[in-house]
């Protein structure tokens, strides 16, 4: 049998052994793709509608009302001060792990993912145990006027508590697979600690770091469970944008809720597309 | 430069990596730690570097002590055995780094560096590949990027783990002989890990060979090779046929032919007379002329592999016990023996090079290399 004929047999057969039949990969896909649109574009799609429903004219009233502005702010404060802190804790974390042997690295590890397995209101409650009027930490801002319940401190405790796997999960397998031949190689080169870091170690994770850095900045925008219980909610004061859509929503002032719901949710989509882009031009998962 | 190892042992763990290790390297010459996996020439070769700080012993450069010198301050190259190659930077700057990274009183202007990194690349014989980055480069090339930016530093003794393990054949041979002819041109003190036999006679001017922890042997290539201070050293080196003799006046006896004087180059340390093992290696087997003393074989069997014609055979008379009933003989393919070594024929065979030790039920080297003990990074490494 010549290898054209041979092609033409396995044509007519449907499938060649390697792959499934037509019907299977037809199947498959359809119920992934339905699962998509049904649970994801589809809601996603409401929001821009539904915001955009009276018009670009209550859109921009919407996203222009002082206590909005106010909640984007918070917002951005909070997340701007969470973010920058997990990143050094996160970098410390995923190197002591990845390049040293010691004691207790394996709590360490499992310890990096404990918010995950927490529930953020879970969260919210053990800070406001801990700085709560009875709380034990409490006595020690007694004599300040440091205000961490239902104050921007609160929140960005939660934030950075609920945050912070989210780099050190990205750069630990990244920084084990790359091992610590290069700073090795960078330290009898005579380069110190600094030098190395700057000039071997952090253009190595520079990808997986930025990448860690935008999930963890969209998590924590996007943070309600948390936030909600040490916030208090004060309109224009302690209300981040995610508490600020729910007060919307529950005033039944729908359209201004979803202008704000369509904030978080265009930052939800610069992020993936930011996402993308790195992973395709850097190759960041192979 | 002179180093000086002194009373190292260094442990991970349970694994006792290096027991009570000392040497004297000296200024300019180029040394090979040879040994098995889990041998501790790689933990030994780290610990001249400072990557690894002995748990017991003292470096000594020069006569002074290194123990609180770390590493950046040591001024070694060292070639990792996976080059670590910077992968986001040029081969230029992969070279200039040493230099780049140096404090301002003590680094030379921009333009002076970026030449001494072309020249460094130029040696290598890769000019012109300056601004490539590794991912570009073969592993050969790689290596030689290593090598440059590690000598790129004047440094004072150079390091090399592995350094051509991960080349096929052809390559690691070019190399070799390049480093050969680099050590000459520079005269910096080198030393090399290997596990290949033939890679450390070949290179260096001193073997130190390695055996659990401890140095088995340390010598010249020919001391090494035609004295072997122990069977496992023995059995290192090549391949080797072990046959149970006996050891009377100053003859060694197989069964009831004698094949030879008492070697007087063997190590006497261990030996009495009575029953010795004979070590000869496969290639030291000939026929022997009518009137010469040797052993009685049947051929089994022949095979030829290009230049080299190998075939096994048993002892003739099966009077005495042997703990191997067959031997391998190894002649060169245009050798006039080997139209005699035809199946079935009977022959006479002598032992024209051989070394005599204790008898004892020896492991061979190759069988512990089967299930190597791994430590540290290696170990990690296996398991990724």
């Amino acid at each position: 049998m010549n290898p054209s004929t041979q092609k033409n047999s396995i044509k007519v057969a449907g499938h060649s052994a390697i792959s499934e039949g037509k019907l299977t990969r037809w199947v498959l896909t359809t119920i992934a793709l339905s699962f998509l649109i049904l649970f994801l574009l589809l809601p996603l799609f409401t929001v821009f509608a539904e915001a955009l429903r009276n018009g670009w004219q209550t859109y921009g009233k919407a996203l222009s009302d002082a206590d909005g502005l106010a909640a984007i702010r918070l917002t951005i404060i909070a997340s701007a001060i969470a973010v920058p802190l997990n990143l050094i804790f996160g970098v410390a974390a995923a190197w002591s792990i990845a390049k040293f042997e010691f004691r207790g690295k394996v709590l360490l590890t499992t310890l990096i993912d404990l918010p995950f397995s927490v529930s953020p209101v879970v969260t919210g409650l053990i800070f406001v145990l801990m700085f709560g009027a009875s709380g034990w930490a409490a006595p020690l801002l007694e004599d300040t006027d440091i205000q961490i319940l239902f104050a921007l401190p609160g929140i960005v405790l939660v934030s950075i508590f609920v945050t912070f796997p989210f780099i050190a999960r990205e750069l630990i397998p990244l920084m084990q697979e790359q091992g610590s031949d290069e700073e090795q190689a960078a330290l009898s080169l005579g380069a110190n600690g600094w030098q190395t870091f700057w000039h071997v170690t952090l253009p190595n994770i520079r990808w997986g770091l930025l990448y860690g850095v935008l999930l963890c900045n969209a998590r924590a925008m996007g943070e309600f469970g948390a936030v909600s219980v040490v916030s208090g909610h004060i309109r224009g004061e302690t209300n981040t944008l995610p508490l600020h859509v729910e007060i919307l929503y529950n005033e039944y002032n729908f359209a201004a809720a979803f202008a704000m719901a369509s904030i978080l949710a265009s930052l939800a989509l610069v992020t993936l597309a930011i996402k993308a882009v790195l992973e395709k031009a850097h190759g960041l998962k192979h | 430069m002179e180093i000086q190892l002194s009373g190292i042992s260094k442990q991970f763990g349970q694994f006792k990596a290096l027991n009570n290790v000392g040497l004297n390297i000296q200024s300019g010459e180029l040394l090979a730690l040879l040994g098995p996996s889990g041998s501790g020439k790689t933990t030994l070769l780290r610990i001249i570097a400072g990557l690894e700080n002995a748990d017991i012993g003292s470096v000594y450069f020069d006569g002074v002590d290194m123990a609180n010198t770390p590493l950046r301050e040591r001024q070694i190259g060292f070639v990792f055995q996976h080059y670590a190659l910077f992968k986001h930077m040029t081969l230029r700057e992969n070279v200039s780094f040493g230099l780049r990274v140096k404090t301002r009183a003590f680094r030379r202007p921009a333009a002076a560096i970026r030449a001494r990194a072309d020249e460094l690349l130029k040696l290598v014989q890769l000019g012109g590949l300056e601004d490539r980055y590794p991912h570009q480069l073969s592993g050969g090339q790689r290596q030689r990027v290593a090598l440059a930016r590690a000598l790129a530093i004047d440094p004072k003794v150079l390091l090399l783990d592995e350094p051509f393990g991960a080349l096929d054949a052809k390559v690691r041979k070019e190399l070799r002989q390049w480093l050969r002819d680099l050590h000459q041109q520079t005269g910096v003190t080198t030393v090399f890990v290997t596990h290949d036999q033939e890679e450390a006679l070949e290179l260096a001017d001193r073997v130190v060979i390695m055996q659990k922890g401890e140095i088995a042997q340390l010598g010249s290539v020919d001391q090494v090779y035609e004295q072997p201070a122990s069977p496992l050293v023995f059995d290192f080196l090549g391949d080797s046929n072990i046959i149970a003799a006996q050891w009377r006046g100053d003859v060694v006896h197989v069964g009831d032919s004698a094949i030879g004087a008492y070697p007087s180059t063997a190590n006497t340390a261990v030996l009495d007379e009575g029953a010795v093992d004979v070590y000869v290696r496969p290639s030291d087997l000939r026929i022997a002329d009518a009137e010469q003393a040797g052993i009685d074989v049947v051929v089994n069997s022949i095979q030829r592999t290009g230049p080299i014609v190998r075939a096994e055979v048993s002892f003739a008379h099966s009077t005495f016990a042997q703990s191997h009933s067959t031997l391998r003989v190894e002649l060169p393919h245009l050798h006039h023996d080997v139209p005699r070594f035809q199946t079935g024929a009977t022959l006479r065979l002598r032992l024209m090079q051989f070394s005599v030790f204790a008898p004892q039920t020896i492991t061979p080297v190759r069988e512990q290399l089967s299930a190597p003990i791994l430590i540290g990074r290696e170990r990690e490494r296996l398991a990724g």
